[in-house]
């Protein structure tokens, strides 16, 4: 017996509209909408929506025994949300059958898990709580950014209550080892990890249609015949890709769907089955712990971090963008906290990369600029507004201790004040149950009510879209609701 | 092998990019090893390098028999070249020039400049060719820019060599489109009649293809490289009290340069920031024009212009740069994008210049993008890690442009050409 566990990746980014440094200071808004919507639809339309069909059909016909799972960025689903509403009904659909597994990862498909652990967790919740919202589904297993892992985030996840992680198979870790086996992490042994079959993984998503390859072409029979001719022990095969593998990468007349679909056919014949990472998880044990002290990741020939941390370039970017997180996250500016999510892509970082090899070459298929710089000085472009409005809303004068304190005193208070609710509300009730009729009652209430109308202020500009309004309007509704909360802010 | 090239300028003496160009290429010939070189030019000074070259002035050939002696020719031309070499020379004359102004060893007089009379120049230039082609045994001929490309056929004709031309610039750089006539014939007959064409640049090797109707396969390109600067240039530093970025333009201040581009950026930069001088050095016939511009656009504090400098000051001036910049509008080559690299300047450069196809780590911008030549400006005085990375990658790069591997390459086509 064998298990096949497939995983499928969609993620897409904000990309950045040409901001110019004239810009900074003057335009807020960051995002070219138009090439969001023109690439997400292509790719729905070439391969995430023809892909969902060809899974729905294949479960139908296999009875439920064929099972995936899914890791779909925050952002991507904002997306798709907009602009291929049909996309999310059929992942719901799929959501439905209940063969489909939705896995954990940050919201924003960020770098946060090296660079900000309070960043890394906020997104982490962030966005299974938008898969809950979408799908019904409490993600079980984590799949980190690009399968980025290494132990210091091993112990994170674990931390977060997650049972098991994603990752990738690079060679300076496993060596001799095989990824065809549960693993477990050498910090937090706990942790299951699941790891990528690279060259069957690629084999389907990156060779499958070229003529060169010495397997081309390639078929069903052929490919299960390979995964039951793997040794007996290695009972698991982790099949994990991009999903636009399917109609994009693969383009639909090069038969990737009707390949797909007789793959459960010749795997029953010889007893190999389709399991979701939880269902790995349950029933297989792990044969060892797995050390992982520098991060890895499944992009480029490394197999580390550098595509997105290789040069200076990046490495200033990422510093310069998790220098402000602290004071981000003290933000209540919904709009402030929108950019922040959009402008931690990891993709940001991807098209910064120098690198000339063949590497080079995937960094610039997928960047919408013509060099690193250009991406570079962009991305800096943007940051530096954003910077800007961030500091506007919490001067770096004050630095981030004295902030951290306020922000304490300010976090105490609302308990403070929430405990004193409850002792009011409680209070109330016994006097309405002890003596009917009493005056105070009516006075009572009052102090429940002012707090509830200092809260909508907070939101309701911020839903206007003009920014240049809503920037002169923003401030004293945020100060005014800060005073109210912390008296300790006014003695700045 | 042995090769004879033919070329204008010669280092320490030069005019323009071409001089540095052939002496770089002949070095790197020369490190390749087993490579024998006679290089021709029209006046030497006698202080050029001859520790890898032959080297044989134009005005010290003789084309009219004149009786003199030994002693006597030690004494006139002695510096420049061994008084054998005169005599074998003369033994060659092939006819009578006594009619053209000859001097008192039956030489002709070379300005080994541009002058007014370059044609008659080129002419005599041709005329000597002929004698020393018929003195100095050779199995390839080489001639470097189509000043010499009447000499390389002369010489081809004599010897029945196979002639490579070099093609450093064309007219259709220089003039952006309006031809001299005269010119272009001469160098589409130095085309016509080379065995092979070595182009500088694809840029160039396009302008060959297309504007002078040449087959593509008898044209190859060999970049151009850089020779390593020497530790005094390299440690030379910005000078102290430097407060502000400077961002520099080094170069003929003329129509080819695109040096109204520059401007216009900076006035956009300059508009944003405070903290930034722009420098326009050199000079050329668009200067006044320039100087006029910068006052219009109200940046003229801001804006200084040096004049042309020369030697040393080139790279006392790259080493104050924070930025440098060259919006050619049509640039075969552009050499000096790679001195500014090796001095350690990130580089701004137009995408129409011939260096942008071997350089990764400058920023290549259209000339006429003014836009992001300011963005690009902005970013490197703006964000630290972009210097650093441009500095850092560029120096990497620019070492490994080296003229051994280009004299690979040509000795490589001058071997297919004597096997042929």
């Amino acid at each position: 017996m064998k298990a096949i566990c497939f995983y499928f990746q969609i993620h897409q980014p904000f990309r950045l509209k040409h901001y110019r440094f004239f810009d900074i200071g003057n335009d807020h808004y960051y995002y070219d909408d138009f090439a969001d919507d023109d690439i997400i639809t292509r790719i729905a339309q070439r391969s995430y929506l023809p892909a969902n069909e060809m899974l729905l059909d294949m479960i139908r016909e296999n009875g439920k025994k064929f099972k995936v799972a899914f890791s779909i960025s925050g952002t991507a689903l904002e997306q798709l949300e907009q602009y291929v509403p049909e996309f999310i009904d059929s992942m719901k659909e799929l959501a439905a059958t209940g063969c489909v597994e939705f896995l954990s990862e940050t919201y924003a498909h960020s770098l946060s898990s090296i660079y900000d652990p309070d960043e890394f967790v906020a997104q982490v919740k962030a966005h299974d709580e938008k898969i809950f919202q979408l799908f019904g589904q409490r993600p079980k297993v984590f799949r980190n950014t690009e399968l980025i892992y290494d132990d210091d985030i091993a112990s994170m996840v674990y931390a977060m209550g997650f049972k098991a992680a994603i990752t990738a198979d690079a060679k300076h870790v496993l060596g001799w080892r095989s990824p065809n086996f549960l693993y477990s992490s050498a910090s937090a042994p706990k942790l299951k990890l699941l790891l990528k079959n690279g060259k069957l993984s690629d084999d389907i998503s990156f060779r499958f249609s070229n003529p060169e390859w010495a397997s081309y072409p390639l078929t069903a029979d052929k490919y299960i015949n390979w995964i039951n001719e793997l040794p007996k022990e290695e009972q698991l095969v982790n099949l994990f890709m991009n999903y636009d593998a399917f109609g994009e990468l693969q383009p639909r007349e090069s038969g990737i769907f009707e390949f797909m679909k007789a793959l459960p056919r010749f795997a029953a014949e010889h007893d190999i089955q389709f399991w979701t990472p939880s269902e790995v998880v349950s029933k297989f044990k792990p044969v060892a712990e797995l050390a992982v002290p520098y991060p890895m990741s499944w992009t480029d020939e490394a197999r580390d971090t550098s595509a997105w941390l290789g040069n200076t370039l990046q490495q200033e970017a990422v510093r310069k963008l998790y220098s402000i997180g602290e004071r981000v996250r003290l933000c209540t500016d919904r709009r402030i906290k929108q950019d922040w999510n959009y402008l931690q892509a990891s993709d940001h970082f991807f098209y910064m990369s120098t690198k000339h090899n063949d590497d080079g070459s995937v960094h610039s298929h997928y960047s919408p600029y013509d060099s690193p710089y250009t991406a570079f000085t962009n991305y800096m472009n943007v940051l530096s507004d954003f910077m800007t409005r961030v500091e506007e809303q919490y001067p770096a004068s004050i630095d981030n201790e004295e902030l951290n304190s306020l922000l304490l005193t300010i976090r105490n208070q609302e308990q403070e004040i929430e405990k004193l609710h409850r002792e009011v509300e409680m209070m109330r009730n016994n006097i309405v149950n002890d003596t009917t009729g009493d005056f105070p009652i009516d006075e009572e209430p009052a102090p429940v009510k002012e707090e509830k109308p200092a809260e909508e202020p907070v939101a309701e500009p911020e839903k206007k879209p003009a920014p240049k309004k809503k920037a002169p309007a923003k401030k004293p509704a945020a100060k005014k609701t800060a005073t109210k909360k912390a008296p300790a802010k006014k003695t700045k | 092998m042995k090769a004879l090239m033919f070329g204008w300028e010669f280092p320490p003496h030069i005019l323009g990019g071409l001089g540095t160009a052939s002496y770089g290429l002949t070095k790197g010939m020369w490190e390749n090893g087993d490579m024998d070189i006679t290089f021709v030019i029209p006046k030497p000074w006698g202080d050029e390098p001859k520790d890898f070259a032959n080297i044989i002035g134009a005005n010290n050939t003789p084309v009219a028999w004149r009786d003199v002696q030994w002693d006597y020719v030690q004494s006139r031309i002695g510096n420049v070249m061994d008084p054998q070499m005169y005599f074998d020379l003369r033994n060659h004359i092939y006819g009578d020039f006594n009619y053209m102004s000859t001097n008192d060893l039956g030489c002709i007089e070379f300005s080994g400049r541009y002058p007014e009379n370059l044609l008659e120049e080129i002419n005599n230039y041709s005329i000597v060719a002929g004698v020393i082609a018929r003195t100095v045994d050779c199995d390839i001929i080489h001639s470097h820019d189509w000043l010499t490309y009447p000499a390389g056929i002369h010489a081809k004709q004599v010897t029945g060599k196979p002639l490579v031309i070099h093609v450093h610039a064309t007219d259709f750089d220089r003039s952006r489109g309006n031809v001299n006539p005269t010119v272009f014939s001469i160098e589409k007959d130095g085309m016509n009649n080379a065995d092979h064409i070595i182009t500088v640049s694809n840029l160039t090797r396009r302008t060959v293809i297309e504007k002078y109707g040449i087959s593509p396969d008898k044209v190859t390109t060999v970049h151009n490289a850089v020779e390593p600067l020497n530790e005094e240039l390299l440690n030379l530093e910005a000078p102290p009290g430097k407060t502000s970025k400077v961002i520099t333009f080094l170069g003929r201040i003329t129509m080819q340069k695109g040096p109204e581009y520059f401007v216009e950026a900076a006035a956009q930069v300059l508009h944003k920031v405070n903290n930034a001088q722009f420098v326009m050095a050199g000079s050329g016939d668009m200067m006044d024009k320039m100087i006029r511009l910068a006052a219009k656009r109200d940046i003229a504090d801001r804006f200084h212009f040096t004049g042309f400098l020369k030697g040393k000051q080139v790279y006392e001036m790259l080493a104050a740069s924070d930025v440098y910049i060259m919006p050619s509008v049509s640039e075969p080559f552009g050499i000096s994008p790679l001195e500014a690299m090796q001095m350690g300047v990130p580089s701004i450069i137009s995408k129409q210049s011939g260096c942008a196809e071997i350089l990764d780590n400058v920023i290549k911008i259209d000339y006429w993008d003014t836009n992001a030549m300011a963005d690009a400006i902005y970013s490197i005085i703006k964000y630290p890690a972009m210097f650093n990375e441009l500095r850092e990658q560029g120096l990497a790069e620019v070492n490994q442009i080296t003229w051994d591997k280009a004299g690979a390459k040509v000795i490589n086509i001058y071997r297919n050409l004597i096997n042929r």
